[in-house]
């Protein structure tokens, strides 16, 4: 499936990019998360603590358990700072 | 009930006025606004980042959840997003309702659950460089209130 994932704040920079479309077969956001890890040493470190990240499936907050079957648009971020 | 998220500064004096104005048949009317602190000067100037499409999403959401919990007649969230510098508003809240308590306690619900639920991420720019804000355990203790 084609995924579009998205990256914030230092998600973003760690990686490099805002965004990118991912084809993938991963069942969880934790699959995803281990492909994407494997792939580049630069997703690796931004994945490295997985207790500063956060994920939002199609624009609502999910975890890393959740299942990606349906979703079209994935974002990992950190804990959020409004207000 | 409006959520508005922009770049653009908004005028709060006038925000609150048209808000109290348009708050028919409610006899309380408690607003918030939130500043760029400048921490004793340090603080050279902050950028917000935002996710467009989920951060309208999750304000209304939270600002639906509040009007599940309380009497309210009214609310508006208004939250800025882009360059800001200390002392510039960074966002508000305003809440309506026919007594006080309803008022009082959303306004605080809904700045306890954008803080820390909604897509917002603050970069501070210092002396040193600039920095992402860490998010505060005591926002996130914040909620278990709720």
């Amino acid at each position: 499936m084609k995924l579009t994932v998205l990256y914030f704040a230092w998600l973003r920079e760690r990686i490099g990019l805002p965004r990118e479309t991912v084809e993938t077969d991963a069942v969880t956001v934790a699959d995803l998360i281990a492909e994407l890890s494997a792939r580049e040493e630069r997703y690796a470190l931004a994945f490295a603590d997985l207790k500063a990240v956060r994920v939002a499936l199609d624009q609502d907050l999910s975890d890393f358990d959740a299942a990606l079957d349906g979703v079209r648009e994935i974002a990992f971020f950190p804990p959020m700072t409004g207000g | 009930m409006t959520v508005r998220v922009q770049a653009a500064p908004f005028a709060y004096g006038a925000e609150c006025e048209a808000f109290a104005a348009a708050a028919q048949g409610a006899g309380a009317v408690v607003t918030f606004c939130g500043l760029v602190r400048d921490n004793d000067g340090t603080l050279h100037g902050m950028e917000i980042e935002h996710y467009p499409g989920m951060t309208e999403r999750a304000l209304a959401k939270i600002e639906a959840e509040a009007r599940s919990r309380w009497a309210l007649s009214d609310a508006l969230i208004v939250h800025r997003h882009g360059p800001l510098a200390p002392g510039e508003m960074i966002m508000m809240v305003a809440t309506a309702s026919r007594h006080r308590a309803d008022a009082f306690a959303a306004a605080e619900f809904l700045m306890d659950y954008l803080k820390s639920r909604a897509p917002f991420w603050k970069k501070e720019r210092t002396e040193e460089g600039t920095a992402w804000v860490a998010a505060r355990d005591e926002d996130e203790d914040a909620l278990r209130r709720w």
